[in-house]
């Protein structure tokens, strides 16, 4: 199971909990991050049927966040059921592979209905190139992520690269956004933090 | 199963006969041949025997539903071509049939080999499965099938199947999709029917059968293989578990998972208790086999649950692709309703592979759900379920190899290699789940090719006893390898597989041994006492016996 109900919490219980959404095309690699993420596993696994449900507690300084992390399946018969994932979600990872240009052209696609649905900053979207082991890393994700004021980070399932660090920073950019929202001060880091700058801070956060 | 469930149309040439079929075929198909673009108007003659033909034979009938191809555009190169795949080691096409020189599928060897192939399209001829082999390459073959099936429509009449020598080709027209199964097995024409429906149930399924339609009224040419990408490995399951394990499509019957009754009714009762707002049914699972499932009275009081339903659900949720995390995903029932969706939640239980559904309506529920699956959890530790489930099914490691079954040395009657027994015994007031059991397959049926034969073999048995023209009770059949006993009665349907050295006392004796055995396990075996609904009737005249099937559950 999933459930983070028997996992060993880091300080506190979860002050706060987060749901998060991937969402993309087909075959892009959601479900192997999250199973990286959550799992510590790979391997290959079957198209996801409607959606898969997750939870994970991560520490970000000395908060326990916990995740609630919605895997959509990237079929487009689920397409119209897709809505009812994501409503309400306060993260979306938006994820695509970077072999395959239409599935980036979806990644955006996907950012478009999501500004379509939720108000501009109720939601840290990040966007994630999958699949680095496969193909160098190529430029164009992230200056799409840079104009649209998007999270990025490319990462490989398979080779367990940057995997956690992109939910750990995500995490980071949620909190850092509630504290800015109830007006007390951020975590200790100062400034908005750029999710390209993040890996290098805090890789063990959550590698329980 | 029946060949006169079709939905197609009212069938009176139903009563087909195999044996007579093939007596026929031989002569008359090539003989009426006429040459360039006739092949279609020899099976078209009302008289011949080879084309099951229904519905009234006007001449004047409105001109089909599908949009014909027009006629020239069925030139004999086309049917050449099909002609080559659907007779690959028997040519009795004459001439027309050596020349499958397109590329692309049809014309590999492999492909041609395989003993059935099953192909589902639109209206339009646009190819959206085939069990083998990619489907670009097969669009000139689906051409000539939506030729074939709209040439006849065209006459009023809707084709059935087509028997040429050791191929049988069965059509099934479902709304906009037209499937199609070839197949050199020895199956019957409506077994295959069976399996076709089984396939169309499971694109229902996923998609509705509202959405297939408006779909395709939107759009006639739309490719519908962007809404199935994915479910093409569920097809492919499907129709190999017919051949690997037949007996859930063949008898239309659940296969439940063998447990101690005290046990298994202790779960259904907490099936029962552990309700959701709006929860449908709850099925315990574990390899695609019944541990004990609950009705929710309010929702599903008016509707019987088809075992096909229930078989399609258990089928979807041992798909490995449940393996991780809760799923939630929409799911249709094609009997109960083919035009709605439920949300299903599915998840394992405590990493086991024992597997819990809870079907609902409501399509923010799921966080009701899985509070509804930490209830059940709870209360299958307290009850010590999970492990004793364990024993009982001896589970390996591989979550693919987990269905929990016994051998068939249980039984003790040495000789006997394998059986289906499916109860036909069922009270009238108290309709029960159909259910069958059968031992695992052992040596010598551990190999694809032995199993292939078993199943072979089960099928041209089941197709002697269940014939519409003359149907048998009790078929002894010494087959190359084996001996086969199979028995109907009133109050069971049996279908043995014995060594082949035993002899025809010894058969009795060994079958006798396993009725005995059956009765005296079927508290085990089989939902005996079925859990009732989740919550109380709210009056005893609801309680009608016409609530069918799932009232029994």
């Amino acid at each position: 199971m999933a459930q983070a109900d028997g996992v060993p919490l880091p300080d506190a219980a979860p002050s706060c909990v987060s749901k998060l959404v991937l969402l993309g095309s087909g075959s892009v690699g959601k479900s192997s991050l999250v199973l990286r993420y959550v799992k510590g596993d790979f391997k290959s696994v079957l198209p996801t049927v409607g959606c898969a449900f997750f939870t994970k507690v991560v520490a970000v300084g000395n908060v326990a966040l916990k995740l609630e992390i919605w895997d959509t399946a990237g079929q487009e018969k689920y397409h119209s059921v897709c809505h009812l994932y994501f409503r309400g979600a306060q993260v979306a990872m938006l994820v695509y592979d970077v072999t395959r240009k239409e599935s980036f052209l979806r990644a955006q696609q996907w950012l478009e209905d999501l500004e379509k649905e939720l108000q501009p900053g109720e939601i840290v979207v990040a966007l994630v190139g999958n699949k680095t082991d496969l193909e160098e890393k190529r430029q164009e994700g992230k200056e799409f992520a840079e104009s649209r004021g998007l999270l990025f980070m490319e990462t490989s399932a398979r080779l367990n690269h940057q995997v956690s660090e992109i939910f750990s920073a995500v995490a980071q950019e949620l909190l850092q956004r509630d504290m800015a929202r109830l007006g007390s001060s951020p975590l200790g880091n100062s400034g908005a933090m750029r999710l390209n700058q993040a890996p290098t801070r805090r890789t063990k956060c959550c590698s329980h | 199963m029946e060949a006169g469930g079709d939905a197609a149309a009212p069938a009176p040439g139903d009563a087909q006969d195999l044996e007579d079929t093939q007596d026929l075929e031989g002569t008359q198909f090539p003989s009426e041949e006429t040459g360039d673009g006739g092949v279609l108007s020899g099976p078209l003659d009302p008289g011949d025997g080879e084309l099951e033909e229904t519905g009234p034979k006007a001449e004047d009938e409105p001109p089909s539903r599908l949009s014909p191809l027009p006629q020239p555009e069925v030139p004999s190169s086309t049917c050449e071509h099909w002609n080559s795949a659907a007779s690959d080691s028997s040519p009795i096409h004459g001439p027309e049939s050596g020349c499958g020189g397109q590329g692309g599928d049809p014309s590999d060897e492999d492909w041609r080999n395989q003993r059935k192939h099953v192909f589902v399209l639109s209206e339009a001829g646009k190819p959206i499965y085939s069990r083998y082999g990619s489907v670009e390459a097969l669009s000139a073959t689906m051409g000539v099938m939506t030729a074939l099936v709209s040439f006849v429509q065209t006459a009023g009449d809707n084709i059935r199947a087509i028997y040429a020598e050791d191929h049988k080709l069965v059509f099934l027209q479902q709304g906009p999709l037209l499937l199609v199964a070839m197949s050199r097995t020895p199956q019957s024409a409506a077994q295959l029917r069976g399996e076709l429906l089984a396939v169309h149930a499971q694109i229902v399924s996923t998609l509705t059968r509202a959405s297939v339609a408006r779909i395709f009224a939107h759009k006639q040419n739309y490719d519908l293989r962007r809404l199935l990408a994915g479910s093409e490995r569920t097809l492919d399951r499907l129709l190999d578990n017919v051949e690997r394990d037949p007996g859930a499509l063949l008898l239309g019957a659940v296969r439940c998972v063998p447990l101690a009754r005290p046990l298994r009714d202790a779960l259904g009762t907490l099936l029962r208790r552990c309700t959701a707002p709006g929860l449908a049914l709850s099925v315990l699972a574990v390899g695609g086999r019944l541990i004990t499932a609950a009705q929710e009275r309010n929702v599903l009081a008016e509707c019987r649950l088809d075992p096909a339903d229930l078989q399609l659900l258990l089928d979807w949720v041992g798909a490995p692709a449940f393996a991780a995390g809760e799923a939630w995903a929409p799911v249709c029932l094609p009997r109960f309703n083919p035009d709605g969706f439920f949300y299903a939640y599915v998840a394992r239980l405590d990493s086991m592979p024992v597997c819990l559904l809870l079907l609902g309506t409501h399509r923010e529920a799921f966080h009701a759900m899985a509070a509804c699956r930490r209830l059940v959890e709870d209360g299958m530790r307290s009850l010590g379920a999970l492990r004793a489930l364990g024993e009982a099914a001896n589970f390996s490691s591989s979550q693919e190899a987990s269905a929990p079954a016994y051998s068939v040395q249980a039984v003790g009657a040495p000789g006997l290699r394998h059986f289906l027994y499916k109860p036909l015994d069922i009270p009238d007031h108290h309709r029960q789940l159909p259910q069958f059991t059968s031992p695992e397959l052992e040596a010598p049926y551990n190999r694809e090719e032995e199993r292939q034969r078993l199943s072979d073999l089960y099928h041209r048995l089941h197709a002697r006893l269940h014939s519409t023209s003359r149907p048998l009770r009790l078929i002894y059949h010494v087959a190359e390898k084996e001996t086969l006993l199979a028995w109907v009665t009133s109050k069971f349907e049996l279908y043995t597989c014995l060594s082949p050295l035993v002899t025809k006392a010894g058969a009795i004796l060994v079958v006798t041994k396993l009725l005995r055995w059956v009765k005296k396990e079927e508290d085990r075996l089989f939902i005996r006492c079925p859990p009732k609904y989740s919550t109380p009737p709210a009056s005893s005249a609801d309680q009608a016996p016409h609530n069918g099937l799932f009232t029994g559950l």
